[in-house]
This record gives C-alpha cells, structure tokens and sequence, in this order.
C-alpha cells in the first residue's frame, strides 16, 4: 500500500515561541524548527504498515517554507521513501482551510489522483486546531477515521480504535480513507545512522501553487476565513505548592483540593 | 578543515535527541538506585550506536560512513557523556572492549555467532584484562587456562569489568597464561568465555564513587571450561592484540570527557547568568566569570585533540596513516581530555556554591563519574608513559 503522510514543520516547543508584530502570524524565523513531534506518530504507523505488509511506499508531504524541508529530512530519515514539499511565498498567513486546499491538490498529484491512505497526526503542536484532517478528507471526498490510538489494515478497509472519556469506539472504514493518529498509536523510533546516510539520496519533490493549479487568491493571509485579532503572552506560571509528607500527606492534598473546588 | 560533515552533524543531532527524551529524564534516579537501564540498551542498538564501526554483514553500517565511522562513534559517545557518563561508557566499551576483539580477530564463525546481537542491543559482551594484582601492568596477568582434551579449562579472576555483568552479557573475553615462550615469558592469549558457562562466576557489583549506572563487575574462574575454538586471535596474542584495540578505546574515552566537559561549561554558564549574588548576576564577577571562560578554553582543545584523533584512526583504517601516529594522538587526547573533565567538574560545582555539592542538580553526578576518566583505559600515568615512549624518551 502507498501512503502519503502530511507533516508539519513547526517552531520547537522547547523554545521561547512568539508572535510577529505586523501580522500576528507564529514568528518562525529565528527559532529553531522541527517536524512536529504528534506527526512523528503517523510517519512511525505508515511505516510499520509499509514493513509488515512488505510492499508500498510512504510519501511525506509538507506545506511550508523552506526550512520545512527539514521536517521532511527527519521523516526520510526514520525510513520514508520520498519527500514532496509544497512551498510558496503566496501560502504564508494561510488558515486551516487554506491549507487543506493546497494539501489535497498535492496529494492528488503524488498519487496521481488516487491516494490509498492518507495520514495525519492529531494536530499540529503550534496551532494545535486539529481541523485540517477532517478538512482534507472532505476536500479529497475520502471517508474520515480521526484520532486513531490503534490501527489496523485489512482487505480494503481499515480499522481504528478512537478512546474517548467514556468509552473506546472501534470505527472501520473502506478505503482509501484518511486517518489522523494520537500520541497513543505507537513509540516513534529515532532515525539509525543507516536511515540519515539513506535519506540523502531519497527524492523530494518541489512544488509551488502553479503546479497544483492553485490561484494565488485562494491561500494566505487575505484569503483567511478567520483572523487573529490580538496576541496575549501568558503570564510566567506561579510557583507551585509543595506538600511535604509527614504522614499525613493524603489528607493535605485532599483539602488543597477541597479548598480549590477540585473536590 | 576544523569542522565535521553534515552527516555527522545531523547524526549528532539524532543522537541528542535521543539522550535528552530517553535518557536524561532518567538518569537521576537510575544514579541513585545504582540500576543499569537493560532496556536501553536494543534502542541504542536501533539508533545504529554499536554498529557504526561494523560491516554490514554483521548488521552494522561501516560501508555507509563514507570513511568516518569511528569519528561517528565518538560523537555518539560525545553526546551521550554529555547527559550522562555511564551510558557513554556503556556505548564505549560495548563497542571498544565488546564487539572491536571480535570483529578484529574473531574467526567467520566467532563474529556470525556474537556479532549480530551485540550489533543490534540485543547482548553485549565485556573484556576482561585487569586483575586485582595486574591493572597497569597487564603483563603480570596471573589467569591461566590449560589446553585439556580439546577444551580451555581457565582458573584465576578478573577485577572491574566494565558490562560483563548485566543480563543480557553474551560473554566476556579475558586474558590468561596459556604457557611460557621460549625466552621463558608468559604467554598470553585471548578465551571467549560466554555467560552462563560453568566455573564463571560473576562477582557482586562493586560500590562505586561514580558511573552508577554503568555495569562493573569482578569475575572469577575455577575450572571454567570453553572449547578451544573459544581462543580469540592466535594463541600467545592475546596481549599485543589488546594493546592494539586500547588506542581506539582511548579516543573514545576522550570522547566521554568531551561531552562532560562541554555540559560543565552549558550548566555553569546558565546558572552563573541566573544565580544572584549581591544584587547581581553571579557571572557579572570576574571570580565567577574568568573560570567559565577557562571552561570554554577546554572545551574547545578537549574537542580538537578528540575529533583530530579519531579523524587519525579514520585515515589510518584507510591506509593513509600509521598506527604509531595514532597512538601518540590517542595518547595526548585521553591524557588532556581526562585531567581538564576532572578540572572542569572542580569549576562547574564551584560556580553552583551549596547547590552543586547537592545530587538535585546534574554538576554533583558528573563531579563524582569525572574522576574514573583519568584511571579506566591507563592511568594518566600510562598515558605520559606512552607519550613519552612515543618521542624516543629512553625507558626504564
Ligand atoms: C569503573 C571501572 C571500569 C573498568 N573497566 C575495565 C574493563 O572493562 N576491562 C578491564 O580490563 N579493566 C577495566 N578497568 C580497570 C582499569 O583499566 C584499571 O583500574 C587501570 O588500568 C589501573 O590499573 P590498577 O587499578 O591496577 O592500578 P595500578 O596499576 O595498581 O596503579 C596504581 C597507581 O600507580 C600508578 N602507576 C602504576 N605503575 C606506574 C609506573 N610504572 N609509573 C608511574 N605510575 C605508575 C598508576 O598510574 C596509578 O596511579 C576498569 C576500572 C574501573 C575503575
């Protein structure tokens, strides 16, 4: 089976993250970049489909700017076959629907118009909005399994398991279909010396809006269906309440608990 | 000139990651319960650690470091002795005093059985030469193993062996007299002794100042027996082989000094920038500032010796230079790197005052593993005996 996984290049989350003044978009230059860590989840599940079905190949795919390429090395590298990396200066301040147009276009060109899975991760760590999975599958007409914490291929289907508050769902689905995957579904491995050697000589394909077919109006700041208004950065976190246990620690938490309404 | 590939730098940033997500989050506690980690032992493996100098038959990857697998090696031992000092030994000496015997004078059949495993994390293997009354001087090895109906039957024992003890040692190799030459001097030679054999015992762990974490052991043999296949190079080799695989050793371990000295310098300028005093910045004091600065002066000759050394024994696997050349350069960099890690640890918890004497804070752990940097592997004694040697000084 071929999959194609769509990741995203984001700022590091160890790292001091802000705002850019002009446009209120995520400042991305100046800090360091890296692929998301929620989509390392569906690099590690293609790939583990890809070997246990001993055939297939995984494409991975990113809408960013160049330094996104590195998210794409870091994929190559745990063992993706090929890269496509659509970059434009037209698609910076894109919303989420906007990104899932340019997307869907590149996922049809990679696959020549007939995905067979498509993976996401649950959500971007930046935006953390969650809503270009359903977005994408909606635009490529393919049926939306979301939030998988486990994952299995059959003949033509695919099935996850979907945990929620209260209950487990086990949700099938025929294929292709589009999966967006947790933080549960499996232990992302890191790249071996043998995969980063390997990764250097893997195809990336380049692309801009003119090869999708995508007018430049369609994406970017302007083309936004929502806009961010005004940037806060939150307050630095107060120091927390350290209860020492002197045999009646128990007790203690219950009545901090008790005092905050939490019980 | 003075800088490393691409490759090697985006290798070095794999294998950081890896020691700040799964090692590092760790280390405190496994240090204080004195546990060595087993699981992490086949992730290492994953990552391609133990078989950067190994071909890819045996499930390594030499062919594909376009001829810088050993500096691959010490970057990884770097980077892990950066977040903690017991698990680059354990990537070290796995590899050095482990798999390199091996894989240098293993028979087709000894490398197809061991490699593989060792390769991958799945076993790991020590070797044994000191002994309680034979440390520097190896020569005096009083192990002895007879050749008896086709088997070795090996007696004597074995003192501080680093990863012969955990449970998934695959075997030990150890030195032992296996007869006289004909000018009436010992003659000493390698036996693979696999783990779980009978007469093998391995001893408690020891109570150590430092590395924790790591796995050390003594060992003792009575009528232990293995059969004679399990000779390891050519009979009465066994120290001069040893000798051969030490300068490598020695590198790494330059290594290992490396990536304490470099977090010395990232823990103590971050606390002497955030640390107040008398109503300033710690690090706004010259007294506080001028060490810190020595710390980088360190580091940076700590990496060039290291780097430029391993850079030696790269090119010197490709022919181009000699072995002679390498050891001095193995040599210099055990010697340098070793005494300035201890020194740096001496600065590091200074600048931290009360704290750094306190285990809630990482300079304490590396203070205590620094000092072992300047014994395993030769004593910074042996190392200026080998310099020394090595310019022609007339010997004792
Ligand atoms: C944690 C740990 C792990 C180890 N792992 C291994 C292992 O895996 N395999 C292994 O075989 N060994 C291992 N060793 C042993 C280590 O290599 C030896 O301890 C070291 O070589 C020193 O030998 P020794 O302890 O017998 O000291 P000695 O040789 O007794 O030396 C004592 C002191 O005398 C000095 N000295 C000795 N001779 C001279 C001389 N001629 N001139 C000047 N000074 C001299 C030494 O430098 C030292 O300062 C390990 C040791 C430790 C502590």
């Amino acid at each position: 089976m071929n999959i194609v996984v769509c990741v995203k290049y984001v700022p590091d989350a160890q790292s001091d993250r802000s705002f850019r003044d002009s446009d209120r978009t995520v400042d991305r230059d100046g800090v360091d970049g890296l692929l998301s860590e929620l989509d390392e989840y569906a690099v590690e599940e293609a790939l583990k489909i890809v070997e246990a079905a001993g055939e297939g190949e995984v494409t991975v795919l990113t809408v960013g700017p160049e330094a996104a390429a590195n998210a794409i090395k870091k994929a190559l590298q745990m063992g993706a076959d090929r890269g496509v990396h659509v970059e434009d200066e037209a698609i910076h301040g894109s919303d989420a629907a906007a990104t899932s147009l340019v997307l869907a276009e590149a996922v049809r060109k990679a696959t020549g118009g007939t995905p067979e899975l498509v993976m996401t991760g649950m959500s971007s760590t930046d935006g953390v909005m969650g809503v270009v999975p359903a977005m994408l599958a909606e635009r490529l007409g393919l049926p939306q399994v979301t939030y998988a914490s486990e994952l299995t291929v059959g003949e033509g289907t695919v099935t996850i398991r979907r945990d929620g508050d209260t209950a487990s769902e086990t949700i099938e689905a025929s294929l292709p279909a589009l999966v967006s995957v947790t933080d549960q579904i499996n232990e992302p491995r890191y790249p071996s010396f043998k995969g980063i050697m390997a990764a250097k000589k893997k195809p990336v394909e380049q692309w801009g809006l003119a090869d999708l077919g995508i007018d430049t109006s369609q994406v970017g700041l302007d083309a936004a269906w929502t806009s961010v208004v005004s940037v806060t950065k939150r307050p630095p976190r107060a120091q927390g309440q350290i209860v020492a246990d002197e045999g009646d620690g128990g007790s203690r938490l219950a009545e901090f608990l008790a005092g905050q309404k939490f019980i | 000139m003075f800088e490393l590939s691409q490759d090697h730098e985006d290798f070095r940033e794999v294998v950081r990651d890896f020691a700040t997500q799964a090692v590092e989050p760790h280390v405190a506690k496994w240090d204080r319960a004195h546990h060595f980690p087993t699981e992490l032992v086949p992730q290492m493996g994953g990552l391609g650690l133990f078989g950067l100098v190994v071909p890819e038959a045996y499930g390594g990857s030499l062919e594909d470091a376009d001829g810088g697998a050993f500096t691959s090696l010490c970057i990884a031992i770097e980077e892990l002795g950066r977040v903690d000092q017991s698990i680059g030994i354990t990537l070290s000496a796995g590899v050095g005093l482990g798999i390199n015997p091996i894989l240098t004078y293993g028979t087709d059949a000894q490398k197809e059985r061991f490699l593989p495993d060792l390769v991958a994390g799945r076993a790991l293997a020590g070797f044994g030469l000191t002994e309680p009354d034979a440390g520097s001087d190896a020569g005096a090895t009083r192990t002895k193993a007879v050749l008896e109906d086709g088997q070795w039957v090996v007696d004597g024992a074995k003192a501080f062996i680093t990863n012969s003890g955990t449970e998934i040692t695959s075997v030990v190799t150890v030195t032992a007299r296996t007869g006289t030459d004909p000018e009436g001097r010992a003659e000493i030679s390698a036996i693979m002794i696999p783990s779980g054999t009978a007469g093998f015992t391995v001893e408690a762990p020891y109570d150590k100042l430092g590395w924790n974490i790591s796995d050390t052991h003594g060992l003792s043999f009575s009528g232990c027996r293995v059969p004679e296949d399990h000779l390891l190079g050519a009979r009465g080799h066994g120290f001069r082989q040893f000798l051969k695989t030490l300068d490598d050793g020695r590198i790494a371990i330059s290594a290992l000094a490396l990536g304490l000295i470099t977090r010395m310098r990232e823990e103590a300028t971050a606390y002497a920038t955030s640390r107040t005093a008398f109503g300033r910045p710690i690090g706004a004091n010259q007294g506080v500032a001028f060490p810190i600065a020595d710390l980088a002066v360190m580091e940076e000759n700590a990496r060039l010796v290291t780097y430029r050394a391993a850079w030696l024994k790269d090119e010197q696997e490709a022919g181009r230079r000699s072995v002679a050349e390498v050891k001095q350069a193995a040599a210099v960099a055990k010697l340098y790197t070793s005494e300035a890690a201890v020194a740096a640890t001496r600065i590091a918890t200074q600048v931290f005052g009360g704290n750094g004497f306190m285990e809630e804070y990482p300079v304490a752990r590396f203070y205590r593993d620094a000092k072992i940097l300047e014994i395993g592997e030769g004593t910074s004694e042996v190392q200026r005996m080998v310099i020394a040697k090595g310019l022609g000084l007339p010997t004792a």
